[in-house]
């Protein structure tokens, strides 16, 4: 499996760590619904939304969709935007 | 058909011209008392149970592919009773007693052998956590022995207790842990299930519930509209998609669990060993294959297929702990679709559908717990309400904080 | 041209016994040109077994290579190239490859149908276990493990290409010259040693010469090259994503090379060209030795100058195997060619029977006599040494499934095909089309090659069609002979056509039940040579088309790959990185036994002379920091440095108490949660400088810690603006402590600063610029001096030397152990994941009003409410030790799972009370001080009464610390 980190290119997945789906990003307010947003999941089979950290790489937190059947991943996109 | 020995002679001398499907091919009826979604382990399980505990006569069984196409024959055939948290121990103990007899009960040799799980520790933290984890095993009522570094030795000498890169210190052995013949549980308990009226429905698979005022009243599938009070899922992996045509969403993430056989050699490995500083367990099958596996991909998938970098790992695992199978040769490799769960630990269940049951979040141990799943959801759906054995399983117990986690890796589902 | 050198003779030993070969000979064909036709056991009925194919598809002819830690199993005698001394070995019988007792199974075989022993060794209950299973176990597998470590080498590599070609057939070859010369990048691999495939075992010509020259012009012009890279020996084993392809070469033996390279090859493109082989009829006695492939029976005389036999009888369903009729005959054999077509005729000189059929063979060890059914029924017996039989061909597809595609039938091919676009980033081209006529494939390589340039964005420079045989064979379906006796379609499981009948009676007719029911397909070939058979006879059995059934699932490797290769790197310690700190030579030189923690070796104590073992050295260590002064090295602890002018603000979020107040040069013992509101790690925070902090937490935390903490930084909280770097090893650190601590700083630091406790303050020692924290994990006046690393090894020899001057020493694990439970402090034995920090009890620390990470799930009732483990301290009521591990339950209450109190988290002999001290966590524990309970440890056979305690029993108002 290959990932596209924006900064450093394609690369083997072994370079990245998969943190979870792209709903994590939207962490409820306090006093929020906590309880959905940590324990349901979409867990579509399909076109997933999520953060990959490339942890032995830039260290960029990621975005991307990938198909959870096919495994078709469209290059991944800075999590916290360019900053 | 009763199987036997002499069965077996008989009809060796009459060209085996008396053997019988396992199971009929049956066509779906218009209405059951009760529909199981799912032909694998779990769901035949569970018809079998609601057809001999509790008299239900009309029972469909509905798989989308061919039985046993899921996990139930994509596993490492494990078998085993070493869980420490309340609500685990009670269940995995239950299970395992019933994998002891389940062979006659069913009347299919399913090759239950208990020869031992040994799972190995590298570290004082490691042996004092295997201590506790016993010691809940033994006050269970199971068993369980601690080794040390020379008593494991005398078991597995072909461990590399020199050179290893976590050196290995000891043991928790299980002896009545072991392997089962995973296909065969579910062909057992499709005959079983047969034989007490129940219909399997092949190539069948539900594209959607029929649910009036919150309750459901039937499922729509390939083969046309089912009607029935009663609906349970054990579709593993697929529950996600599943419940979605129910309109609600389940603590569930579906990843990719791989497992690994060599060729055939001759017997070598004679236990289940488990490593304990890197993903990687390992058996041998009757058949001489070494049948190994390691952790989950770590990213969601539903392929039944894995990558390179986990197999690399299993690999390198197997290397540094038993380099004496390095010249095995691996033959296979295949993937399963586990329905992982915030806290590592199933869902018996209803579901917020009145009349649909939820079997789910099996992580990746579900093949073990299949007799008492199977004995447990059919409790809940005959009687609607929870089976002793499973009565924690819950599906709220996220938002109470009645969480099980055997891990204690907390809400993050892919690393249980 | 053949494949051997005639003028380099090697000798080899089967079974002990020497053979003459030639350099190029494979141990099969080496074998066969000696004469020898029994090679192996078969894997159920031990019957005697000989070569059929030359390749890697080989079901039958398995051989041992190797002896002691080299022994390697299971090795297909077609592929192994001989070498001068090499041991082969058959395998599978006892005791010997004549004589194996074994065999007594085929001759009970009505009682071994498919899956007869799910009927059986039912009773009694216990006898399948202790009983049958070890009968059947030490019957089954195949050849044997030397039960030897194997430490020879292998390795592991990466490549990168444009364009994989995965087969140097005709059409690979082609391929691969019409991208090279578009100038990509390409890679062409084979499983064989020398390239050309087919071309190599057929007398054809190509291009107006001989098919052998042809290909090594072809082969010229693709070394010379620099874009090429020819990888002979390299079985390209699995397809996985994104262009990821998995192969295992073969190294040409020489000494100090390695073995066998795993490779991960990167590809932009790739072409499968692996042809097709060539398949059985499935008819009684069709697995003698001495039967074989028709291909196969002229490959080895054009390719190795190995007649087959001398009375050839060659059964087949189609022309192409005529081509081995007319090379056998040509060589001089006597050849009879039997056609179960009506209509076909001899397309050379030899005699053909058409409309007739085998239908049955005879001779034990090596074939003697083929029965012949012409069309009328009469059946004919004829001497015959070799049986050719060719049942057609099947695409060699397997790596086109790996991803998930489907193959589907294609009566025209007479096999199953892949759609052509269905596998992305794959062409397919050449027989595994099902374009069996070698001008086909030749053409279909340059297409491929020119479309895979195209995609590259490259203008393709196609060669031109060399003029070939056009000629693909016609073939009439014939999968199976009605006759009486067993024929078989697995011969590598012994599964037979009566078999898979047996499973389509008994409902386990779907391709996928007759497979898991009759282990057709599950042998090491991974029924390369008899899938499509099997799914034929099924068909038949089940009375369905073959197009309607499906087929099994190809899965990845493609050939076996043995885990050494695949595992090349793990061996001994090289499975995963070992951390050592940078004062891990002077910690040596001291004395320090180190032992394995995570991911760091760390000291455990430090011996000195005299001393008996770690208890001895632990309870002196101990002792200094109690009465003097000892320095540990705590450069293992997880560092996060997180910069920025939001750091506090995030830090704020991220801890659980109030960070925002926290000034510089001062550290605050912190507490992180989970989401869900357990404890995740605890540790100090330092805030170095404005805007600058330190965040500690424990050894081997790094990873997760840090994807915690920039899912919140980078995903959650993009628009604070800070940087977190994982500092772990930039830095050495000492923990200096005990009552002297301060004199020992006074006289290593060029100026103390004045610290407050928990204050921190740049320091210089020498000319390392470091800083120094004043906190304690002991109790004791405490302080830990971070110097970067380069520095860490200079300075723990001289705080130790400081130390020892002031009584003291250098400590420990198992003294730092010792002395945080006799302050109730905590590690990951405690903080195990399941606890809350009011568990802890360390409610203290949970700001009021939350907002932090894991506030709102901690407040979850299960999490608050009564009956939760609480952290106690247990000391024995009568004197003895205690070990983690033990439960407690209420005395008299019985060993049962729901009066189970809790257990015992770390235990240990505090040296400082002069008794065993353990911390527990225990139910409602802080509600039982002063109870006595039983601690009952049954895996180690003890059972003692413990009163439960606080958990800070050594100085528990702190006063020494902060002193």
């Amino acid at each position: 499996m290959r990932l596209t980190c924006p900064l450093c290119g394609a690369r083997d997945r072994r370079e990245f760590t998969w943190v979870g789906a792209a709903a994590l990003r939207a962490r409820p307010a306090p006093g929020g619904d906590f309880v959905a947003w940590a324990h349901e999941r979409e867990n579509p089979a399909g076109p997933l939304d999520e953060l990959w950290l490339h942890s032995a790489g830039c260290g960029a937190l990621l975005c991307g969709t990938r198909d959870t059947v096919t495994h078709a991943a469209a290059p991944l996109t800075l999590a916290g935007g360019e900053r | 058909m009763h199987f036997s020995g002499y069965r077996v002679l008989a009809e060796a001398l009459r060209g085996g011209k008396g053997w019988r499907p396992f199971w009929r091919k049956a066509a779906p009826a218009d209405e059951y008392d009760a529909i199981i979604i799912g032909g694998g382990g779990h769901g035949l399980a569970t018809a079998y149970y609601l057809a001999r505990e509790h008299g239900l006569n009309r029972i469909a069984v509905l798989e989308k592919g061919w039985v046993g196409s899921g996990n139930v024959g994509r596993n490492t055939t494990i078998v085993r009773a070493t869980y420490m948290i309340p609500g685990n121990q009670e269940f995995y103990s239950a299970s395992l007693k019933m994998w002891e007899t389940l062979a006659q009960d069913l009347n299919f040799n399913l090759m239950y052998s208990p020869r031992g799980l040994l799972q190995l520790f590298h570290s004082d933290g490691q042996r004092d956590a295997f201590a506790r984890r016993g010691n809940a095993m033994l006050i269970q009522g199971d068993d369980a022995q601690l080794l040390d570094r020379e008593g494991l030795r005398r078991l597995v000498p072909y461990l590399d207790y020199e050179q290893s890169r976590y050196p290995v210190h000891g043991a928790l052995l299980h002896p009545r842990g072991g392997t089962v013949r995973h296909d065969a549980v579910a062909w057992a308990y499709a005959r079983a299930a047969d034989a007490r009226g129940v219909d399997i429905i092949e190539n069948c698979e539900v594209t959607g519930f029929d649910i009036t005022q919150g309750r459901v009243t039937g499922v729509q599938t390939t083969r046309g509209a089912i009607r029935a009070p009663r609906i349970g899922m054990a579709v593993a992996g697929r529950s996600g998609q599943l419940v979605a045509r129910a309109g609600f969403r389940l603590p569930v993430e579906s990843h990719i669990l791989q497992a690994f056989v060599t060729e055939g050699l001759k017997p070598f490995v004679h236990h289940v060993i488990s490593y304990g500083m890197g993903h990687f367990y390992i058996s041998q099958s009757d058949k001489g294959g070494l049948v190994f596996g390691g952790d989950i991909d770590f990213y969601p998938s539903y392929a039944q297929r894995g990558n390179l970098p986990m197999a690399e790992h299993v690999m390198e695992a197997a290397m540094t702990l038993m380099p004496a199978i390095g010249r095995a040769r691996v033959l296979r490799n295949w993937g399963g679709i586990m329905d992982m769960t915030p806290d590592g630990s199933p869902i018996i269940d209803q579901s917020p559908v009145a009349g649909l049951y939820l079997n789910t979040g099996w992580n990746y141990g579900g093949f073990k717990a299949i007799p008492a799943s199977g004995l447990s959801f059919a409790h809940l759906i005959a009687t609607g309400a929870p089976h002793p054995l499973a009565r924690r399983y819950r599906l709220d117990r996220f938002a109470t904080g009645a969480v099980l986690d055997e891990e204690g890796t907390g809400a993050t589902h892919h690393l249980h | 041209m053949s494949g051997i050198d005639p003028s380099r003779p090697l000798r080899f030993r089967f079974d002990g016994r020497e053979v003459q070969g030639f350099a190029g000979d494979t141990v099969a064909s080496a074998l066969l040109r000696a004469g020898r036709r029994l090679v192996a056991r078969s894997f159920k009925y031990h019957r005697p077994r000989g070569v059929v194919s030359t390749g890697s598809d080989e079901p039958s002819a398995l051989v041992t290579v190797g002896q002691g830690a080299a022994q390697t199993p299971n090795q297909r005698a077609t592929m192994v190239e001989i070498t001068e001394g090499l041991e082969v070995f058959s395998q599978n019988a006892w005791p010997s490859l004549a004589l194996d007792v074994q065999a007594v199974n085929d001759l009970v075989a009505p009682l071994l149908g498919a899956g007869f022993y799910y009927k059986t060794f039912m009773w009694p209950r216990r006898a399948w276990f202790r009983l049958y299973e070890p009968v059947i176990r030490r019957a089954a597998g195949l050849g044997a493990l030397s039960g030897q470590a194997d430490r020879g080498r292998d390795e592991k590599a990466f490549a990168f290409c444009d364009l994989l070609v995965i087969g140097a057939g005709p059409a690979g070859l082609m391929a691969a010259l019409a991208a090279a010369r578009a100038g990509a990048d390409v890679i062409l691999a084979d499983e064989a040693a020398a390239m050309g495939g087919r071309l190599l075992y057929e007398a054809e010509e190509v291009g107006g010469v001989p098919a052998a020259d042809w290909v090594a012009g072809v082969l010229a012009e693709l070394a010379g090259w620099p874009n090429v890279r020819l990888m002979p020996r390299c079985t390209v084993t699995g397809v996985y994503d994104h262009g990821t392809y998995a192969a295992i070469e073969r190294l040409a033996p020489a000494p100090g090379r390695p073995r066998e390279c795993f490779w991960r090859i990167v590809a932009q493109r790739a072409v499968l060209a692996t042809g097709a082989s060539e398949r059985l009829i499935a008819f009684p006695g069709n697995d003698r030795p001495g039967v074989m492939l028709a291909g196969a029976a002229r490959g080895y005389l054009n390719r190795y100058g190995v007649l087959a036999g001398k009375r050839v009888v060659v059964f087949a369903n189609n022309d192409d195997a005529q081509r081995s009729a007319r090379d056998l005959a040509a060589a001089g054999a006597a050849v009879l060619v039997v056609d179960p077509r009506a209509q076909a005729v001899a397309l050379g000189d030899y005699p053909l029977r058409a409309g007739a059929e085998v239908v049955a063979t005879r001779g034990r060890a090596a074939l003697r006599a083929v029965a012949v059914r012409d069309a009328a029924g009469h059946v004919e017996w004829l001497a015959a040494d070799c049986l050719a039989v060719s049942g057609g061909w099947n695409p060699v597809l397997q790596l086109a499934c790996h991803l998930g595609a489907k193959p589907v039938w294609n009566e025209a091919v007479g096999g199953f095909v892949m759609a052509p676009d269905a596998v992305s980033g794959m062409a397919l081209a050449g027989a595994v089309t099902g374009a069996f006529s070698t001008r086909a494939a030749l053409a279909e390589g340059i297409a491929a090659g020119a479309a895979a340039a195209r995609a590259l964005n490259l203008a393709p420079v196609a060669p031109d069609l060399p003029a070939a045989d056009a000629e693909a064979g016609a073939m009439r379906l014939h999968w199976q002979v009605a006759a009486k006796g067993r024929a078989f379609v697995d011969l590598a499981n012994d599964v037979t056509v009566k078999d898979l009948v047996l499973a389509a009676a008994e409902g386990m007719g779907a391709p996928e039940h007759a497979k898991r029911y009759t282990t057709q397909g599950m042998a090491p070939d991974q029924g390369r040579l008899s899938n499509p058979t099997a799914l034929a006879v099924l068909a038949d059995a089940t009375a369905r088309a073959l197009a309607e059934g499906g087929t099994t699932t190809a899965r990845p490797p493609f050939v076996p790959v043995s885990i050494s290769a695949m595992g090349a790197g793990g061996l001994g310690a090289g499975f995963a990185p070992l951390r050592k700190s940078p004062a891990h030579a002077a910690a040596l030189d001291r004395g320090a036994v180190m032992i394995e923690a995570g991911p760091w070796l760390r000291a455990s104590h430090f011996l000195r002379p005299g001393e008996d073992g770690w208890a001895t050295s632990c309870a002196r260590e101990v002792g200094h920091v109690r009465s003097a002064v000892g320095v540990a090295d705590v450069s293992t602890l997880s560092r996060f440095d997180i910069q920025g002018p939001d750091a506090a603000e995030f830090l704020h979020r991220v801890c659980t108490n109030t960070i925002n107040t926290l000034k510089p040069g001062h550290v605050r013992y912190t507490l992180l949660l989970r989401e869900d509101g357990m404890v995740m790690e605890d540790g100090p925070l330092v805030h170095l400088a404005p805007d600058r902090y330190w965040l500690f937490t424990s050894s081997g935390s790094e990873a997760l810690v840090r994807r915690h903490l920039e899912l919140a930084a980078q995903g959650q909280w993009p628009d604070l603006r800070l940087r977190i770097f994982e500092a772990s090893e930039n830095w050495a650190q000492f923990a200096i402590a005990g009552p002297r601590a301060r004199d020992l700083l006074t006289a290593t630091l060029d100026a103390l600063p004045d610290l407050p406790f928990m204050g921190a303050a740049p320091v210089n020692w020498g000319a390392a610029q470091g800083w120094l924290l004043r906190i304690s994990y002991s109790g004791e006046l405490g302080y830990e001096l971070a110097l970067p690393a380069r520095f860490g090894d200079a300075a723990f020899r001289a705080l130790t030397d400081a130390a020892e001057a002031l009584g003291g020493g250098a400590y420990g694990l198992e003294a730092m152990n010792v002395l945080r439970i006799e302050k109730g402090f905590l590690t990951h034995a405690e903080i195990d994941g399941r606890v809350t920090a009011s568990d802890l009890g360390l409610g203290r620390m949970l700001r009021a009003g939350g907002g932090h990470i894991g506030a709102d799930l901690a407040a979850r009732p299960a999490l608050t409410a009564p009956g939760r483990a609480q952290l106690v301290a247990l000391r024995p009521t009568a004197p003895g030790t205690i070990a983690a591990g033990g439960h407690l339950f209420a005395q008299g209450a019985a060993l049962a799972p729901e009066n189970d109190l809790g257990h015992v988290t770390s235990a240990c002999h505090s040296p400082t009370l002069g008794h065993a001290l353990a911390l527990a966590l225990l139910r409602d524990g802080r509600a039982r001080m002063g109870e006595t309970l039983r601690l009952w440890d049954g895996l180690r056979g003890t059972d003692q009464l413990v009163e439960v305690i606080a958990p800070a029993q050594y100085d528990p108002e702190g006063g020494r610390a902060r002193g």
